[in-house]
């Protein structure tokens, strides 16, 4: 299972980062996760929501550039070596990870976002391992 | 010194009538040799013989950049290549270049204009002289260098790039004098102080030309090298490095007028202007054989002084630049037309065709950053995508202006939209 992350292109100036956050907020778009990669010149916002395509009109219409990819949000134990086990198995299948970011919101379970190199065969990986993908709104209940 | 006294302080009279006979005969060659000429001249109704002097030179159409470019390559050239000896060429507005071919003759000419200028600087066979200036199709390395070795001065072929050979060399070498830009020399006067060598150089003089400078810099370079700054100007669709230069007296450049004929034109009306009043400047190539020039538009803006300068020459004077008429630009010494990046983004099928140029100078050296938009359709969540791009659209400016550039993606619509004449340019270099 895919879920649907949105990424806001924020050039590195004050205040940017906030705009993006009032867009949101104004449309009641709740943040899950979110990773902010960053550069000299410019970062990339990544973030999982509970409501990604509302989120991605607004921010257009406020002439920010957004965009929905599709990302692997992993339901991982909540204890020492299951990530990097997670990340074995994707290794040994031939499959490069592009970026990741992570939460954990129980006790004993914990999630970590992920964008392959190859975004099917990720599915099909996870899949045959039997290990758990959840979607946004799934996430948005815990 | 003076380095040729017949025509460097010749009357008024004499000037005027070597300038008339060049002219008749000019205007009769460039007829019968370039039918680009003549076929302007017929659009007016002009025969060869209606140029009696030089007075009637503003019957003459005019002669622009874009005739270059429309006739690119070789479409004004005059000889046959055969005749050519040299091909040197600079940016033009869009990707074509200005390309520009001299005759044996036309580099003997050349030579001899900068050996004057030089000698105003007071350049002789007993100097030491760095070429600063890039080597190659940019007419400042080659046309520098030809005019020192005319005086008999040593000669130093340094061309650009290597800062740190240059001071080295300056020192071993025991230089008394350089020619390069002088924005560059500034930047060669830190790197100097930084190695502790100002105290070990012999420098005297410098001859800088190739982009605009203010009196400011003028006194700066003087004061930090303890050295005489002179002023040099020219432009490759004239000769190059050369046309004009300043005497120890600084009120002007003296215009080697016996063989550019300077006219200094009305904005509105292209008509030509009185003394100290500031218009267009444009050129006539009294003595070229490869490419002549009828009134070219040089779009740099002057004034003209045509009184006797207290050195004792009796060529007339152009003052110090006040500005361009068109919305060119000068980066490091290079051309460059804000067209050229419009022209290069086009091949960039990622980004929209709106972009700003950011131009300044940090450390004395100009910088060029260049402001991009990404298209919808490639947004991205990946950073390496931006990287690679911003790498791309880097290498293709290069390409295209000869001259590197920072690339920095920004956010959609934060570009200015064209409403009438867009503004393409933030220059925050104080040049005039």
């Amino acid at each position: 299972m895919f879920a649907k992350q949105l990424t806001v292109f924020i050039e590195n100036r004050t205040g940017r980062l906030s705009e993006v956050l009032d867009v949101l907020k104004e449309n009641k778009v709740n943040i899950l996760s979110l990773s902010l990669a960053d550069t000299t010149e410019f970062g990339l916002l990544r973030l999982i929501v509970d409501n990604a395509a509302l989120g991605k009109d607004k921010l257009t219409q406020k002439g920010f550039s957004s965009l929905l990819s599709d990302v692997s949000i992993i339901k991982i134990p909540h204890k020492v070596g299951s990530l990097q086990k997670l990340l074995k198995t994707i290794d040994e299948n031939g499959v490069n990870i592009e970026y990741m970011y992570g939460l954990s919101i129980e006790s004993d379970e914990a999630y970590v976002v992920l964008k392959a190199s190859d975004v099917n065969k990720i599915d099909a990986i996870l899949n045959e391992n039997g290990i758990k993908t959840i979607s946004c709104e799934e996430l948005g209940k815990i | 010194m003076i380095w040729n006294e017949t025509k460097e302080c010749m009357s008024r009279d004499q000037m005027t009538n070597l300038q008339s006979a060049r002219l008749v005969k000019l205007v009769d060659y460039v007829y019968h040799n370039v039918e680009f000429y003549r076929k302007k001249m017929q659009a007016v109704g002009l025969m060869p013989g209606d140029i009696k002097s030089i007075e009637d030179i503003t019957k003459l159409p005019f002669t622009t950049k874009d005739d270059l470019r429309d006739n690119y390559p070789f479409g004004l050239f005059a000889v046959p290549n055969s005749e050519i000896v040299r091909i040197h060429a600079s940016s033009g507005t869009t990707g074509k270049a200005t390309v520009v071919g001299y005759t044996r003759r036309d580099l003997d000419v050349w030579a001899e204009c900068v050996a004057r200028c030089m000698t105003m600087a007071g350049v002789t066979k007993d100097d030491v002289i760095q070429i600063a200036y890039g080597y190659g199709l940019f007419t400042g390395g080659l046309g520098a260098h030809d005019g020192a070795q005319k005086i008999g001065a040593t000669v130093v072929p340094m061309s650009t790039g290597n800062s740190k050979k240059l001071t080295t060399m300056m020192v071993d070498f025991g230089a008394t004098a350089i020619a390069c830009t002088p924005s560059y020399l500034l930047h060669i006067s830190e790197v100097l102080a930084e190695e502790g060598l100002l105290d070990k150089i012999k420098l005297k003089a410098a001859i800088c030309g190739a982009e605009p400078w203010t009196e400011k810099m003028h006194k700066e370079i003087e004061s930090r090298l303890n050295i005489k700054a002179f002023d040099i100007y020219g432009l490759s669709e004239v000769m190059g490095p050369g046309v004009a230069c300043d005497c120890e007296f600084h009120k002007g450049l003296h215009v080697c007028e016996d063989h550019f004929y300077p006219e200094i034109l009305n904005s509105a009306t292209l008509t030509p202007v009185a003394d100290g009043e500031t218009g267009e400047l444009a050129f006539t190539t009294l003595t070229k054989e490869g490419i002549p020039l009828i009134r070219y538009r040089t779009k740099d803006l002057t004034s003209i002084d045509h009184s006797v300068c207290d050195c004792g020459r009796t060529s007339a004077r152009i003052s110090r630049f006040k500005g361009r008429v068109d919305d060119m630009l000068i980066i490091r010494g290079v051309n460059v037309f804000p067209s050229q990046i419009e022209a290069a983004l086009v091949e960039v099928e990622e980004v929209t065709p709106h972009y700003m140029m950011i131009v300044d100078r940090k450390n004395n050296l100009d910088t060029l950053e260049v402001q991009v938009e990404l298209d919808q359709k490639y947004y991205t969540d990946e950073i390496r995508v931006i990287e690679a791009l911003t790498k791309k659209i880097g290498h293709v400016i290069q390409q295209a202006l000869g001259i590197s550039a920072k690339v920095k993606i920004v956010e959609p619509q934060s570009l200015v939209r064209s409403q009438g004449k867009a503004v393409h340019v933030i220059d925050n270099r104080k040049l005039y």
